[in-house]
């Protein structure tokens, strides 16, 4: 490889870094974003000068096709298929690495063992990462067919047992085939088929409130998938961007996990949602429900109002209407935060992506450690399709199934407006005392038309 | 070949821990763009796709594992840059622009 392309290795390696550094702050966050791009295409034109690159035509279908889906893809989508999305490309990522493995395997069936088992590496998991990838899109996308709902836990018996079958198989094949490289394709493909399986079958039990840190975790293995594509082919800026990628979505991972209380084993491993459905009946006391005349009179006088959004907003799309519920605080003279617990919604970070689309400025998104300790000077706390991350059993209950997660202390503000659907409870079927307490007000309905109802109630004043 | 691969581990180790200290930095308003955006890096197998798509004396099945694999790596890349920048322009400061 010759020294100019290594050079420009080098500076693509910096870029990658610098990108990520500007990521550190929203100011600088679009520069760092354009200072990754900016690598990645100095890699590929780089690349494409490499000597041993000499026929361009596949390469330029290969180009134009993915420019193509890639662009409208971004581009057309809404705003609210973002999860999706994101886990659909690092699908495809998780895939190119595993295809990479597969051609260097063909191109040369008889190895040393070390680059045998950098190929197996690449191959096995690319292909965990797009097999998992796309069975976490089709629960982002809530596929079903008449009953049946893939985004709710699938468990059945001998699940784990399979799980750990697949993994030796893997580790055993793996083995023997680093040990031997045999000629024969055939253990390759069972490999590469085994591969596929476990990716599915380990996104398949995941819970819609636990997507998050199995988004993450795929994030992180697409990178895992580079690397080991960069040890196939000895490249180091694949290495490098890989490393990056892994260590990002490992950080990810782990803050979730973290935010749930929760280990990674007991996320990817328990089925959280089916087994945790032992429901405790409330403190006593009766839900207190207002309509959004009394919400306005509440709202009307309170000096301090956080929102707390969770996936019900995503799902109702009421982020506007929060918005422009706040504006018109702000306008009466109140203070308003956003508080946003780490695992709201289905992705890192969901909802102050919903809440910057609907312009609400970042610099009143709070987060959760920051608020708790305010929580006494608070007036309103208005909860719009939050649960689970706002339950005070997490907090008081040692008998909860989410005892001991973070939570968003709300119960401790003077008053609670919590936007409801119905009284059924959370994805995990746990009871939420929150909804009984003496300072807990329910306004009832989809959120965006009780939002909607409040902000007539603040017009014609 | 045993000492090229030996190099790389040091790289790779390093570039996990510049990893890990740059994105523990990331606050967490910005978790879904850095997720995204580091999704388009992952797409940097697009480098061993196109030395696959682009290599002399392939069989058909390179050919065709090559070609896929530099699709798939494109949509990322581009798919994955695209969302992030359209996402990142949504952050915005605005209570200056109400007064």
């Amino acid at each position: 490889m010759s020294v100019y392309i290594q050079l420009a290795y080098l500076l693509a390696a910096f870029l990658f870094a610098l990108g990520l550094k500007l990521m550190s702050s929203p100011d600088t966050a679009r520069l760092g974003n354009l200072a990754s791009a900016c690598a990645m295409l100095l890699t590929v034109v780089v690349t494409l000068l490499h000597t041993g690159v000499v026929e361009y035509q596949w390469i330029l279908l290969g180009v134009v096709v993915g420019s193509a889906i890639g662009s409208l893809a971004a581009t057309r989508l809404q705003l609210t298929e973002m999860p999706e999305l994101v886990a659909l490309f690092n699908g495809f990522g998780g895939g190119a690495s595993l295809l990479v493995g597969w051609e260097a395997y063909h191109r040369q069936p008889l190895q040393d063992p070390l680059s045998a088992v950098t190929i197996l590496l690449a191959v096995v998991i690319g292909g965990v990462t797009f097999s998992g990838s796309l069975v976490a899109c089709g629960k982002l996308r809530e596929i079903g067919w008449r009953s049946f709902r893939l985004s709710r836990p699938l468990l059945f018996p001998g699940q784990q047992p399979i799980n750990f079958l697949l993994l030796a198989l893997l580790c055993v094949g793996g083995l023997l085939y680093g040990l031997d490289s045999p000629e024969s394709q055939t253990l390759f493909l069972v490999l590469m088929a085994s591969a596929f399986l476990l990716g599915i079958m380990v996104v398949v039990p995941i819970g819609g409130a636990d997507m998050p840190v199995v988004i993450a975790l795929l994030n992180s293995y697409s990178g895992l998938a580079a690397c080991a594509a960069g040890f196939v082919i000895l490249n180091n800026i694949l290495i490098v961007a890989g490393a990056l990628v892994g260590a990002s979505g490992l950080i990810l991972t782990n803050i979730m996990c973290k935010a749930m209380n929760r280990s990674l084993a007991n996320v990817l491993f328990s089925g959280f949602g089916a087994v945790a459905g032992k429901t405790r009946k409330g403190t006593g006391g009766d839900p207190r429900p207002i309509s959004a005349e009394d919400a306005y009179f509440i709202l009307e006088a309170a000096r301090s109002v956080v929102f707390v959004p969770g996936y019900g907003l995503a799902v109702a799309q009421a982020q506007h209407g929060v918005m422009e519920l706040g504006e018109l605080l702000e306008d009466n003279g109140c203070d308003v935060r956003y508080a946003v617990h780490p695992v709201a919604g289905r992705m890192p970070g969901h909802m102050n992506v919903l809440l910057a689309e609907a312009n609400v400025s970042y610099d009143l998104l709070v987060e959760m450690e920051d608020v708790n300790p305010t929580m006494e000077a608070v007036d309103v706390c208005v909860v719009i399709g939050a649960n689970d991350v706002v339950n005070p059993a997490a907090r008081d209950d040692s008998e909860s199934p989410i005892y001991g997660m973070p939570i968003i202390e709300v119960d401790r503000a003077r008053v609670v407006i919590v936007l409801k659907r119905s009284m059924a409870a959370g994805f995990a079927g746990i009871e939420n005392p929150l909804f009984y307490k003496d300072n807990t007000r329910m306004l009832f309905g989809d959120a965006k038309s009780s939002l909607n109802a409040v902000l007539g109630e603040f017009k014609r004043s | 070949m045993s000492g090229d691969l030996i190099f790389l581990m040091f790289i790779l180790m390093l570039a996990v821990f510049l990893g890990l200290e740059l994105i523990s930095k990331v606050p967490s308003t910005l978790h879904t763009p850095l997720m995204s955006g580091s999704n388009a890096i992952s797409g940097i197998a697009l480098v061993g796709a196109l030395l696959a798509a682009g290599a002399a004396d392939s069989t058909p099945l390179s050919i065709g594992l090559g070609t896929a694999a530099v699709a798939l790596a494109t949509i990322n890349v581009v798919g994955g840059y695209l969302v992030t920048q359209r996402m990142l322009a949504m952050f915005k400061k605005k209570r200056g622009d109400r007064q």
